[in-house]
């Protein structure tokens, strides 16, 4: 199960995600944040993965399809607070090729 | 040498990801593990059960066994299918391969559970089944 709880910064999304992220809930997280992204019309994201206790691979998917959607619209991903093992799934995924991660909030909405 | 098995039965539904889990996780706590091992352990199994569900019996009702097996400090998990089997295990194992693009899936299933475990086997047949076994060495504390 997970929640999702949604803020706007300017021009930034930030998503908080509260829960667990696997197969299972995955499929109902990418409707809400695509609905969430299609609504508000904004390309930019901050994923704040504070409260996600467990991830596999799903988590993957879920941020790379949203990376890849906005990307479309010259849009772009970030993630912070990163728990070591949500970081151990991401890094063996090669996510970080792609998507920068930050420590803080503020670090992200500067840089990003 | 210390010994303990279990083995447990249950349809193949995604709410169950989250069940065998944590039912592994709690079986292993005997062997107070650290919290590392045990978010790998935990994240190996949901991989394996996932595939079970998505590719072995592709959505559709099907019963996923379970079995555990402590010998020692090393863990044994065993996850059954019944389904669909994988024609080619070598290409299925590959990093980023996926079989169905079109789920949103990054293919780092079996890549996952190897790295996260520190053995890993696949036997399958098509269309008879798919066996998963995975072990890990729990380090002394």
């Amino acid at each position: 199960m997970m929640q999702l709880v949604f803020d706007k910064k300017d021009d930034v999304l930030i998503v908080k995600m509260i829960g667990e992220l696997d197969h299972h809930s995955a499929e109902e997280v990418r409707i809400k944040l695509d609905n969430k992204i299609d609504e508000t019309g904004l390309n930019k994201i901050i994923f704040d993965f504070a409260g996600v206790n467990f991830m596999d691979s799903s988590g993957i998917g879920v941020v790379i399809g949203r990376y890849k959607k906005v990307k479309e619209f010259n849009g772009k991903v970030a993630l912070i607070n990163l728990k070591p093992h949500v970081k151990k799934v991401f890094e063996l995924g090669g996510l970080f090729k792609i998507i920068k991660e930050y420590d803080s909030l503020q670090k992200a909405l500067v840089e990003f | 040498m210390f010994e303990n098995e279990m083995k447990l039965e249950f349809p193949s539904k995604s709410q169950n990801e989250a069940f065998a889990r944590v039912v592994v996780a709690a079986f292993a706590s005997q062997l107070d593990p650290t919290i590392e091992e045990l978010s790998d352990v935990k994240t190996a199994v949901s991989e394996a059960v996932t595939n079970a569900i998505i590719h072995g019996y592709e959505n559709t009702q099907g019963t996923i066994v379970l079995k555990c097996k402590i010998e020692g400090r090393k863990l044994t998990v065993e996850v059954i299918d019944y389904g669909k089997g994988i024609e080619d295990i070598e290409l299925a194992r590959q990093p980023l391969y996926t079989s169905r693009p079109e789920l949103e899936r990054s293919g780092m299933g079996f890549t996952v559970m190897e790295t996260f475990m520190d053995t890993l086997e696949v036997e399958s047949e098509p269309g008879k089944g798919t066996r998963v076994i995975m072990t890990k060495e729990f380090k002394s504390v």
